[in-house]
């Protein structure tokens, strides 16, 4: 791992600040990673108490991304950082945004595990579909972390790419759901909430490339929002 | 009676992106440095600078202690020409005129550009006579032209109103953010074209400072202006365009704002973030 940007600095205080700064954002990824496994897991095998303990560990996300908000809202005020440090903390301050959101959304798919197996029992092998579009995001925001951990840009377009096959995947898992409430209007309300947790899959991967976009303003100090993948890959290769 | 809702106005993207481009390349030039090389003696303080400056903008030039920069902005105003053993070679081009050319009245070029140096300077005279003094030299000595052009160059400076009542008082007994804010009265009280200002703050406290700055401002609508200064957030918040020095060479120029956010040498970068050179 590459921390020559980070160390350095004639403050070795300063160093520190920075490195916690990103260890923290690096723990608060892989805790995201695991509450996203947990809820998948939850969901596919109906695990009522694993569910339950997603849902009670996303105040542990949500106390994470206070504190590393309130270290960088720290170094901003106290040391005036310029150029690769202050992309550095503009990136972090936005991509805890981004998890903490992946982490509400892994709450969600948690909550609908519970209620699908209220409503009917075990019934979990009919979710099939949604396992391969877990994994896929999953990959996505691994991917993002691990260039986020090695500030570097050069796997972000082929994580970013994903995203159309994940969106691809939404949109045939939709197509499923639509028919099997036409086949059985008694199907409505259950399918309705696979459909939410197919909906919150589709969102992690967006958040993911997100921060994708993030790690490379923080490296090049380039805005690639709203750009298309073409567009993208263009730029990283100009 | 019509009732105007203030929400109903279209939105104006176009102005609003416009306004965050801003035209860039139209400023015209005010001073250009080409190639200009500095010997103290056998030693080699600059080494062949090419730079260009906009009218009526700031310019900061920041770099660590000995890179050339004071040195550099003294030449702006041939200050240099009054230490010993000191050798220039290459143009100066104030309004497409070189300074250095032999035929330059330097007095007159002094009056075309006003300094300021980091120790205000007053002269041990009442706050009056410090302001009139640049006009007396020229020999105005008309009372209504001398009060009003006081006034005027006090009132540029942002210090009018704390010294109106007080005129006749000795200079020195002002703080140092007064006199340093009254030297620059002095400064553009006989309307210079350009004032160069070495770390003009740096004796001063936080608030002095502020002042100093929210002046800056405000003077760069009618001089241009070029400060040198250590404190780089302070170039930062001042200036229009930075130049980053190193070892008597300039490193980088360019937009303040993105010198400070994406640097595209690694020397600059190295120095406004405080790394290891």
């Amino acid at each position: 791992m590459d921390n020559s940007k980070i160390g350095q600095h004639i403050s070795g205080q300063f160093n520190k600040e920075l490195e916690d700064i990103r260890n923290n954002v690096l723990t608060m990824g892989g805790l995201v990673e695991q509450q996203i496994e947990k809820a998948v897991e939850a969901f596919m095998t109906g695990d009522m108490e694993m569910a339950e303990l997603v849902i009670k560990q996303d105040n542990q996300v949500d106390a994470l991304e206070m504190l590393i908000d309130q270290e960088c809202m720290q170094i901003l005020a106290l040391r005036q950082p310029a150029a690769f440090d202050l992309r550095l903390l503009i990136t972090v301050i936005k991509t805890i945004n981004e998890l903490e959101r992946v982490g509400d959304m892994a709450e969600r798919i948690a909550e609908m595990a519970i209620r699908l197996s209220d409503t009917d029992g075990n019934k979990h092998e009919q979710y099939y579909e949604l396992q391969h579009m877990a994994d896929l995001v999953r990959d996505m925001l691994h991917g993002a972390l691990d260039a986020f951990a090695r500030m570097s840009i050069e796997n972000v377009t082929a994580i970013t790419g994903r995203d159309e096959d994940v969106d691809r995947e939404y949109g045939s898992i939709i197509r499923q759901l639509i028919t099997r409430m036409m086949e059985d209007p008694r199907n409505i309300t259950r399918t309705l909430d696979v459909l939410w947790t197919a909906r919150a899959l589709e969102r992690i991967g967006d958040h993911s490339v997100n921060i994708c976009e993030n790690v490379i303003y923080m490296v090049k100090g380039e805005d690639v929002r709203h750009m298309t993948q073409a567009e993208l890959e263009k730029k990283i290769k100009g | 009676m019509a009732t105007e809702n203030v929400r109903t106005h279209a939105i104006d993207m176009d102005s609003i992106l416009r306004g965050q481009a801003k035209p860039r390349s139209q400023q015209e030039t005010c001073i250009k440095i080409e190639n200009l090389k500095l010997f103290y003696g056998d030693k080699q303080a600059l080494h062949g600078i090419n730079m260009e400056m906009p009218r009526k903008r700031v310019t900061a030039y920041i770099g660590p202690s000995g890179c050339g920069k004071s040195t550099l902005l003294r030449c702006i105003n041939r200050m240099n020409d009054l230490v010993d053993n000191v050798r220039i070679e290459g143009k100066i081009l104030l309004e497409n005129e070189d300074i250095y050319n032999k035929s330059v009245n330097v007095a007159a070029l002094r009056r075309r550009v006003g300094m300021v140096f980091q120790k205000p300077n007053p002269f041990p005279k009442s706050i009056f006579e410090n302001v009139a003094y640049g006009l007396r030299i020229q020999g105005i000595n008309d009372k209504r032209t001398l009060d009003e052009t006081v006034e005027n160059a006090l009132r540029g400076a942002a210090i009018w109103d704390e010294v109106k009542d007080r005129l006749n008082d000795n200079a020195l007994g002002l703080s140092g953010g007064q006199q340093q804010r009254l030297v620059i009265a002095r400064a553009i009280a006989i309307e210079p074209e350009v004032l160069l200002l070495d770390e003009p703050a740096s004796a001063l406290d936080p608030i002095s400072t502020l002042k100093i700055e929210e002046l800056i401002n405000e003077l760069k609508e009618k001089y241009t202006i070029v400060i040198v200064t250590h404190n780089m957030q302070q170039a930062a918040r001042v200036s229009d365009y930075t130049a980053f020095m190193y070892m008597g060479e300039l490193i980088e120029m360019g937009h303040t704002s993105e010198l400070f956010t994406n640097p595209k040498k690694k020397q600059t970068e190295d120095y406004i973030t405080g790394r290891y050179g």
